[in-house]
Formats: structure tokens, sequence, C-alpha cells
């Protein structure tokens, strides 16, 4: 089915911690190949010590993102026609985050931040009680909906300028959970999430540069979800001076 | 590095500044375009309390307004001490108040 067209210039990052350098590799191009299937084919034929992750390889287990020409991107669905400039492409870890090894990242702040903005269900009923019925229309279901489809690939936390800038700032994707918490009428603690992103590291610090939705791969709008929460603390505000 | 207070401060500040940002032109306008001089600028502005209501409410809302501003500018680039953060925030609403308020003092009071 695949043909060899040629040779893409791969620079990989290699290295620990804080140190490193991107390393030279010629890779045969091949139809419909994605980043993945290039360091796939790296560590398999080429350096069998590259360090990277991966698991289900169809856009849906969120660990395969990495920084590819800049600019983060889910490696497994992203096609190198679409990316390589010039037959070059330059593969890095995410963004944002401390480098465990060559594109392997330290994922733990990321998900610190979404305990942070109690992104944990709140559940209102036991085992024993009957499933709520939730109407699938209402305009706060409908809301939520539109958030839930987070894989949890730290795509927009690698895109953001203000998570750069601001260690505290909880990020895109934490706070995406928590505006999904807030519309789930299942949810039982409302108050706790408001005070959970109303912190100094709160959505409050969201400059709405729109990364997070630029580069989202599954195409959701953190920014807006941000916004509704920007929204619902300033009516927190007023209601009980919090 | 700000949480709810701040960001509800430094809305409400702009709301405050929105329509007196908009006097504060008009003013200018007709001051300018009236031909009128610092003397009789002087004489409508001392001893007027609406003048010295109206830009010293600007100024305070500017201070506010600013000093947030500015501190999220230096807590994204080279402040990273929160107690450094407060203290220079502080420092600048209290500063842009004081220099403000003088000169508001200065062409209002008679």
């Amino acid at each position: 089915m695949s043909s060899a067209k040629g040779n893409l210039s791969v620079s990989v990052w290699r290295g620990t911690g804080t140190q490193g350098r991107y390393q030279a590799f010629d890779v045969p191009e091949e139809d419909n190949q994605t980043i993945l299937d290039i360091v796939s084919w790296i560590q398999q034929n080429l350096d069998p010590t590259l360090s990277y992750r991966f698991a289900c390889r169809v856009g849906m287990c969120g660990s395969c993102a990495m920084m590819v020409n800049g600019k983060p991107r889910w490696t497994c669905r992203t096609h190198v026609r679409k990316v390589a400039e010039n037959g070059r492409i330059e593969v890095g870890p995410l963004r944002n985050l401390p480098v465990v090894k060559d594109l392997a990242t330290d994922m733990d702040p990321f998900f610190d931040k979404w305990v942070e903005a109690e992104g944990r269900f709140h559940p209102t009923r036991t085992r024993a009680d009957p499933i709520e019925t939730i109407d699938p229309e209402s305009s706060s279901r409908k809301v939520a909906d539109a958030g839930i489809e987070c894989i949890n690939c730290a795509v927009c936390f690698a895109a953001c300028d203000t998570v750069t800038a601001n260690s505290d700032y909880l990020g895109p994707a934490a706070l995406n959970r928590a505006w999904t918490l807030l519309n789930d009428a299942k949810d039982g603690d409302r108050g706790g999430v408001l005070d959970a992103v109303s912190g100094s590291g709160g959505c409050h610090n969201c400059h709405s540069l729109g990364s997070c939705a630029a580069y989202c791969p599954n195409e959701l709008s953190p920014i807006t979800a941000i916004a509704g929460l920007k929204r619902e603390t300033a009516r927190s505000f007023f209601r009980k001076g919090r | 590095m700000i949480g709810l207070k701040l960001y509800m401060l430094q809305r409400l500040s702009a709301m405050v500044m929105a329509p007196l940002v908009l006097g504060h032109i008009a003013v200018m306008i007709y001051a300018i375009q009236g031909g009128l001089s610092a003397a009789e600028i002087l004489g409508r502005t001392q001893g007027s309390l609406a003048w010295a209501l109206f830009y010293g409410t600007f100024v305070l809302a500017v201070s506010v307004h600013a000093a947030i501003g500015v501190r999220v500018i230096l807590a994204e680039t080279i402040l990273k001490h929160r107690h450094a953060l407060d203290g220079l925030t502080l420092a600048i609403g209290s500063g842009l108040a004081a220099l403000g308020l003088y000169a508001v003092y200065a062409v209002t009071a008679s």
C-alpha cells in the first residue's frame, strides 16, 4: 500500500531534564505517514533509546502530544504532509511541562492543576438511588457537552502563553473541566468549583489569547469555558461577596 | 497572580473610568476649541466641588485599575514573589492616588 518517496529531515529533541539538544535523523517518507509513525520508525530502526509516549494511536488516549515544528499537536493524528516545512520536521517535548527524557514529559503538573481546579465529580446520590434523569436538550447540558470530549492531551496547556508566564495558572484544560462540572446538573459542589477557580492562579488570569482553542485537536473551546467561569464567578461575587 | 477580588476591582474601576474618560475628552475639546486660558480654566475649577468629585473619582479609579494592570505585567515577566507583588501593587496604587489627588486639589481648592 505505501511506497517510499524520499527522505524527511527530522530533528528530534534528545536529553533529560533541562539538558539536551536536537538530533538529526533521515526518515523514509511514506504515504499517509503521521508524526508518531516517524518517531516510532526512528525508535525501531535507528535508535532504540529514544523515549516517547503513546498508547491508542487513534486520537483517544491523549498521550502522544508533542511539539511539531514549534506547535503542539497530537502526533498520532497529525499527517506529515500537512506540517512538514520543505521536507523538514522538528519534534520536541510538550512546552510548559518538565522533560523526563527526550519526548516524554512529566504530566504531573498538568494533572495537579485538574485537582486544584476541583476537577473531580462531586456526586449527590449513592448507588442505591435511582439514576438522575438529565434532559440532553437543556441549555446547561448542551454547554457541558461542548466541553466533555477533552482527552487530557495537554496540547492546550503547551499552547498557552499565560501558563508559560504564570506557573500558578490552572491552565485551559483544568478550567474547561471545571466549567463542564459547573454545568453538570449531577455535580453537587458548585460553590467549591467556583472557589477553586477564583484563586490567584484561577480563571481570571486568562488573557483570552485563544491558543487553547486554536490548537485543541478535538476542536473544543477552553477560552469559551474560561469566559463562562469569569461570568459565573462575577455573578457569585455580587451575590455572595465571594 | 490575580484572584477574583482583584479581577473584580479592575473591572469595576474600568466601568467607573469609562464615562469619566468621555467626560474628560469632552472637557479638553471644549477648553481648546473655546480658547480658554489657564486662568479661565482655573476660574471655573477652583472652589468647584463638582470638578473635585469628577477628577477625584477619576484619579482613584485610575489608581486601582493601573496598579492591578502593572501587577499582572510584573507577575508574568520579572517579579514572581507574591509578597513583593502585593507591596508593589499597593505602592503603585497609593503613589498614583497621592500624586493625582494632589493635582486635583491644586486646581480645585479655592
